[in-house]
């Protein structure tokens, strides 16, 4: 059976996941609106730096982030002086790290059914008296809903799933930072199997119906098709 | 446009200099009129001339000026446009030729860096002066080549898009007037995706007409409609020109819109208008290539004079004469367009006394030019009214035509437009 500490850890996973996502929806959106349409020379190198938790090992991202957040680094000096201490080894320096993390995975799909939008629809929107902040909000979001959909899915169950970043800049400090995947290494570091076979079927059953929904609900969806 | 000396090209927008971008929201009607209104000053002060100011005047405020200039390397836009501040004025030109970007360009979906664009006396660009009204605050009704719809709005919600932006309440006669015009009432429930290419696009113009526009701009709303759909909605489209107090920009590179349509027209080619003026002068311009064209024509406005039932014929007239035409549905003194194609017409030098064809008329040769192939595109004045013939080169070798003689020109077949 799951332990009252094994409780603990998925609560505080899913509060992470959970403002993490709201973070990265709210940055994210206005970067992928950004790269979907840029004609600038720098859409090359923030695409490449938005993608680029997905090829590097999470160990070496985390590593860079607590030497960059940590007393001596850039990050951490700007945070000790706005008088937020550093940030390594806190619930808020996971939640930085994990939107750092899962970021491509809410930009991406957004950035993709933003373009497919096309022009169109927002010309159409301009001739009928609507603001360009208008537009996005009344043409753009709705046609986009899938978009958002998939990222908010991807972004949340990518942050569940993250072991490497979190050890490295979270640690494993019980109630503050210590999140399932971690809370499951320990047990099968201290060989109790069948405690992290109840956590890991958790993890398993969550991130299968995550996809079971992303998959089939997503279907019935109204896909943000071109105008006809 | 008669007073085309008391053009834009000395005035002085003072009053300009003082604004900026972010003046725009609240201010730009008052600056536009002003500006508009310094010359008249002028023209008053300076000429002394009450007339010439109130011509100046009276033309302002009745004129779209339109002058644009665009560079995008491999094309140029570059016009300078009067064109009269109502009625349909289409745009004609091959694809390439500038007639859409121009279009763009006034809508303000493209922005011109060197341009200047008032219409009926108020200014939306000037690019001197760094005035450059959004398309949004525009007060247009733009109907694109595709329709365009909202593809997650019912067509009310569409219809109701722009109604809601609006801040005046007579939109939703206007809504109920013309969704009467293009009937399109029973599709009210329907999502765009289930309309046919005819009614999406009659949705469409209905969406740009219910905001009450000062000026309906269309880009070839026809072209990506097959010829059956195009018949559905041509009539509708001559109907809003008859009810329409507001002018309309119409592009197109079909012969057969202008035809029916325009009451002005704009001939581009490669980014520049190469010839403008009304349809039945300018389709008979002996330099554009329109008039070598097999389906060269022109186009006279005529009335119904007279029936003449047991020959199920109508008698029409037209400034300069009279025609018979096959017998007209419609009342004695309703206007009508007659199209003339130059190959149904022949020419005779003296009246034909025995002969089938019932118009024959008395016309004079304005001008004459060989295509190079064996036609010859005679050039002629019928009273007041230009006309084209094709004939072939032997003929007019033959009859030794020249500029200036009288002739007779027979009339073997006629189209009533609307």
């Amino acid at each position: 059976m799951l332990t009252p500490a094994d409780l603990d850890t998925l609560f505080l996973t899913f509060k992470v996941a959970g403002i993490a996502t709201l973070l990265m929806l709210l940055f994210g959106t206005p970067l992928a609106w950004w790269l979907a349409r840029t004609r600038s020379s720098w859409k090359g190198i923030i695409n490449a730096v938005v993608a680029l938790p997905l090829v590097l090992p999470p160990t070496v991202l985390g590593f860079y982030l607590l030497v960059l957040m940590g007393p001596a680094g850039a990050v951490g000096k700007i945070t000790t002086w706005l008088g937020l201490g550093t940030l390594p080894f806190t619930f808020a320096g996971l939640v930085v790290a994990s939107v750092l993390y899962s970021l491509p995975f809410v930009v991406q799909p957004l950035q993709t059914s933003f373009a497919m939008i096309g022009e169109q629809p927002l010309e159409a929107a301009a001739t009928l008296r609507a603001s360009p902040l208008d537009t996005f909000f009344s043409i753009v979001v709705p046609l986009a809903k899938p978009g958002f959909l998939t990222a908010a899915i991807l972004g949340f169950a990518h942050t569940v799933g993250e072991f490497g970043v979190v050890l490295m800049v979270g640690g494993n400090i019980p109630d503050k930072t210590r999140v399932v995947s971690v809370q499951i290494y320990n047990h099968v570091e201290a060989l109790e199997y069948s405690e992290a076979h109840w956590l890991a079927g958790c993890l398993l059953l969550f991130s299968f119906s995550v996809l079971l929904v992303l998959y089939t609900a997503l279907k019935t969806q109204p896909v943000a098709h071109p105008l006809k | 446009m008669e007073h085309g000396s008391h053009g834009l090209d000395g005035l002085s927008f003072i009053v300009f200099a003082c604004t900026s971008k972010q003046a725009l929201n609240s201010g730009d009607w008052f600056f536009g009129v002003q500006s508009l209104l310094w010359p008249f000053h002028r023209h008053f002060y300076q000429s002394r001339s009450v007339k010439s100011a109130f011509y100046y005047l009276k033309n302002i405020m009745t004129t779209i000026l339109a002058r644009f200039q665009l560079d995008y390397g491999d094309f140029k836009l570059n016009v300078d446009l009067k064109l009269p501040g109502t009625g349909i004025t289409v745009l004609f030109g091959h694809s390439g030729s500038g007639k859409t970007t121009l279009l763009r360009c006034i809508a303000g979906l493209q922005h011109a860096p060197q341009g200047f664009l008032a219409i009926n006396g108020s200014i939306w660009q000037d690019s001197e002066h760094g005035l450059f009204l959004p398309t949004h605050k525009r007060p247009l009704g733009y109907v694109f080549q595709e329709a365009n719809l909202f593809p997650h709005l019912t067509v009310r919600d569409n219809l109701h898009y722009g109604l809601k932006r609006i801040k005046q309440n007579s939109g939703t006669v206007k809504l109920e007037h013309a969704v009467e015009l293009l009937g399109i009432a029973h599709l009210m429930e329907r999502m765009p995706e289930r309309l046919s290419g005819g009614e999406r696009q009659r949705v469409a113009i209905v969406r740009a007409l219910a905001l009450n526009p000062e000026i309906l701009l269309m880009d070839e709303p026809l072209a990506s409609l097959d010829s059956k759909r195009k018949q559905e909605i041509l009539p509708f489209l001559s109907r809003l020109h008859q009810q329409l107090d507001i002018p309309v920009l119409y592009v197109t590179h079909s012969q057969q819109e202008v035809a029916q349509l325009a009451d002005y027209l704009v001939i581009m080619a490669d980014g520049r208008k190469i010839a403008s003026g009304l349809p039945a002068d300018t389709l008979t311009r002996l330099d554009m290539p329109l008039a070598q064209d097999r389906e060269a024509a022109t186009v006279w406005q005529a009335t119904v004079a007279e029936h003449e039932a047991d020959y199920h014929l109508t008698r029409v007239t037209f400034a300069g004469g009279s025609l018979s035409l096959p017998a007209v549905d419609a009342e004695v003194g309703t206007p009508l367009r007659v199209q003339i194609y130059a190959r149904d017409v022949s020419i005779a030098l003296e009246s034909p006394t025995a002969t089938s064809i019932l118009n024959v008329l008395p016309a004079t040769i304005t001008g004459i030019a060989d295509d190079h192939s064996g036609q010859s595109v005679v050039q002629l004045q019928v009273g007041t009214q230009p006309l084209l013939a094709h004939i072939t080169r032997k003929s007019a070798l033959l009859l030794d035509l020249q500029i200036g003689m009288p002739v007779y020109a027979q009339i073997k077949g006629t189209s009533i437009l609307n």
